[in-house]
């Protein structure tokens, strides 16, 4: 009767505690004169309570998202004889930034139904306003492509490193075209594609120093900073031309 | 050397600027044109949003017209009267240029207004400029001394006054309508308007071209120092990094322009100003008549 009671007391215990603890190389990015984008370490362990290991293939995917901006996506198109910009779509949230790590392609695991409450995956996490119109999609096609180039959405597949079904490592790189924010980071870790725990932090990207206060100054005391640009482009010609002249003599 | 500008926001080589500036420095002191039709679109190309480039290429002008202006003084090849009379009708067209180019952005398709302004202007000006220079190469090489018209429609007009140092003594209505139509033109197109403004001067007001570059260099300062203030205080577009790293190039660049421009013969440098403004006209031609790689562009909200 006892052993029953222990034996049962056991299997009580919720059977689907994996965490995620996470460390990061980086607690936040500083863009200072000479920055020139940066790479983020992000490592962990999958932490579990005592019992038996759990079935089913693991995920580990890794998103970093920049600030949410609604964009325009416009068309060229031949009118009488020149390519003008005919077609635009609203797009009403678009990161600047968005990348997604994981350590096994994503069909393998994440359900599509996960993916849609999530918008794990660039294309949901891009959105256009309303009602999709017909014909949208190429749009936010267009709007990935332009900015996968740029390396402004990544995905990474099989960039997340699993040492033993608990370690995980993976790096993220910044380009240097990076809009300031907090950049939302998310570990999700899954089962047979389905989402067993979720770990969130940020990391605020901020500009430092000189480039901080020029930037606060443009836009607090703007006539000033205007008033500040013409003194400088005015000594400058100035002491050119005297610097000239004395070369002259 | 990478550095990265604070309102751009994006992380630019600061000798490729540099490098830059000088060039449109040297054709500045030369030609006696802002050089920002040609600066902006190279901004545009290494991937500065348009908005900032305009805004900063307008502050970079300034520098350099400056520069080449105090070389000009020293020569004595600066018609302040003529210069005055040009700004002021070049400042009521800027305001007018700006009332023009928001009513046009509230229709959209300002780009496009923008880039066909370009070609048409360059393609007309560079072409006429092309065939009379040459002209002109023509006659003086076979030894025929060239003549200005010295009397036409305009000396009918009213209002008199005498320009000492360009040897002119015509009304200032002409002066004046010149100043306002490339003023309206320089705020629609984000440019000094030097490059409309000295084929004018030339031909239209039949100043001497020796005294058309420092003059137009004068009230270029002006315009371009209102446009800076201007998008500085409206739109927060000027990145003074970009602008110092731009200037420097320069303002070193138009005393070198300057002095090579004093040594040519003013056909000669007719010529180049003739062919440099065809060569521009036709890389943007190009852009409008071919269908470009990416047919998408992405753009701020809300933009049309």
């Amino acid at each position: 009767m006892l052993r029953l009671l222990i034996a049962f007391m056991f299997f009580a215990i919720p059977v689907t505690a994996e965490e995620v603890v996470l460390g990061k190389s980086r607690d936040e990015v500083d863009i200072t004169a000479t920055f020139n984008g940066a790479d983020i370490l992000l490592f962990g362990a999958i932490k579990r309570e005592v019992g038996p290991l759990l079935d089913g293939q693991l995920g580990v995917i890794v998103t970093v998202a920049g600030p949410d901006e609604p964009v325009t996506v416009w068309r060229k198109d031949k009118k009488l004889g020149i390519w003008v910009n005919s077609a635009a779509v609203d797009i009403g949230i678009a990161p600047t930034f968005y990348a997604v790590a994981t350590n096994a392609p994503l069909s393998e695991i994440l359900d599509e139904s996960e993916d849609v409450n999530t918008r794990i995956t660039i294309n949901r996490a891009i959105r256009s306003v309303g009602p999709a119109e017909g014909g949208s999609d190429i749009f936010i096609d267009s709007l990935i492509r332009i900015r996968s180039e740029n390396r402004l959405y990544q995905t990474l597949e099989g960039a997340v490193n699993v040492t033993k079904d608990t370690l995980f490592q993976t790096e993220i790189s910044l380009p240097a075209n990076l809009t300031e924010g907090d950049y939302k980071t998310e570990i999700y870790l899954t089962r047979n594609g389905k989402i067993v725990d979720l770990y969130s932090t940020t990391i605020p990207v901020k500009k430092v120093g000189l480039e901080r206060w020029l930037y606060n100054m443009a836009h607090e005391q703007a006539f000033l900073y205007g008033l500040m640009s013409l003194a400088i482009a005015i000594a400058a010609g100035w002491s050119a031309s005297a610097v000239f002249s004395l070369f002259r003599q | 050397m990478q550095i990265y500008l604070p309102i751009a926001e994006v992380s630019v080589n600061a000798f490729l600027l540099l490098g830059l500036g000088g060039i449109v420095g040297v054709l500045s002191g030369m030609f006696g044109v802002g050089g920002g039709f040609l600066m902006t679109p190279l901004l545009f190309f290494i991937g500065i949003p348009p908005a900032v480039a305009v805004a900063t290429e307008a502050n970079q002008i300034v520098a350099s017209s400056f520069s080449g202006v105090l070389a000009h003084f020293r020569r004595k090849t600066v018609d302040l009267k003529m210069g005055t009379v040009l700004l002021i009708g070049g400042l009521i067209g800027a305001a007018l240029g700006v009332l023009v180019f928001n009513y046009l952005k509230a229709l959209g398709q300002v780009d496009l207004l923008v880039k066909l302004c370009y070609v048409i202007f360059l393609g007309v000006i560079g072409g006429l400029m092309f065939i009379e220079s040459l002209n002109a190469i023509r006659k003086t090489s076979k030894g025929v001394v060239p003549k200005r018209k010295k009397h036409n429609w305009i000396h009918g007009l009213p209002l008199k006054m005498r320009f000492r140092v360009s040897g002119l003594y015509i009304s200032v209505i002409p002066p004046l309508i010149v100043g306002v139509a490339v003023g309206i033109l320089a705020a629609i197109m984000g440019v000094g308007g030097g490059f409309i403004m000295v084929p004018a001067m030339i031909y239209l007001l039949g100043m001497p071209t020796k005294v058309v570059v420092g003059t137009s260099l004068f009230q270029i300062i002006f315009v371009t120092a209102f446009t800076t203030m201007l998008h500085a205080t409206t739109n927060y577009t000027v990145d003074i990094v970009l602008a110092v790293l731009l200037l420097v190039g320069g303002v070193i660049g138009a005393q070198i322009g300057t002095r090579i421009g004093v040594k040519m013969k003013a056909e000669q440098l007719r010529i180049l100003l003739a062919i440099m403004v065809l060569v521009v006209c036709g890389k943007l031609a190009t852009d409008l008549l071919f269908q470009p790689a990416e047919l998408y562009s992405i753009g701020a909200a809300g933009g049309h």
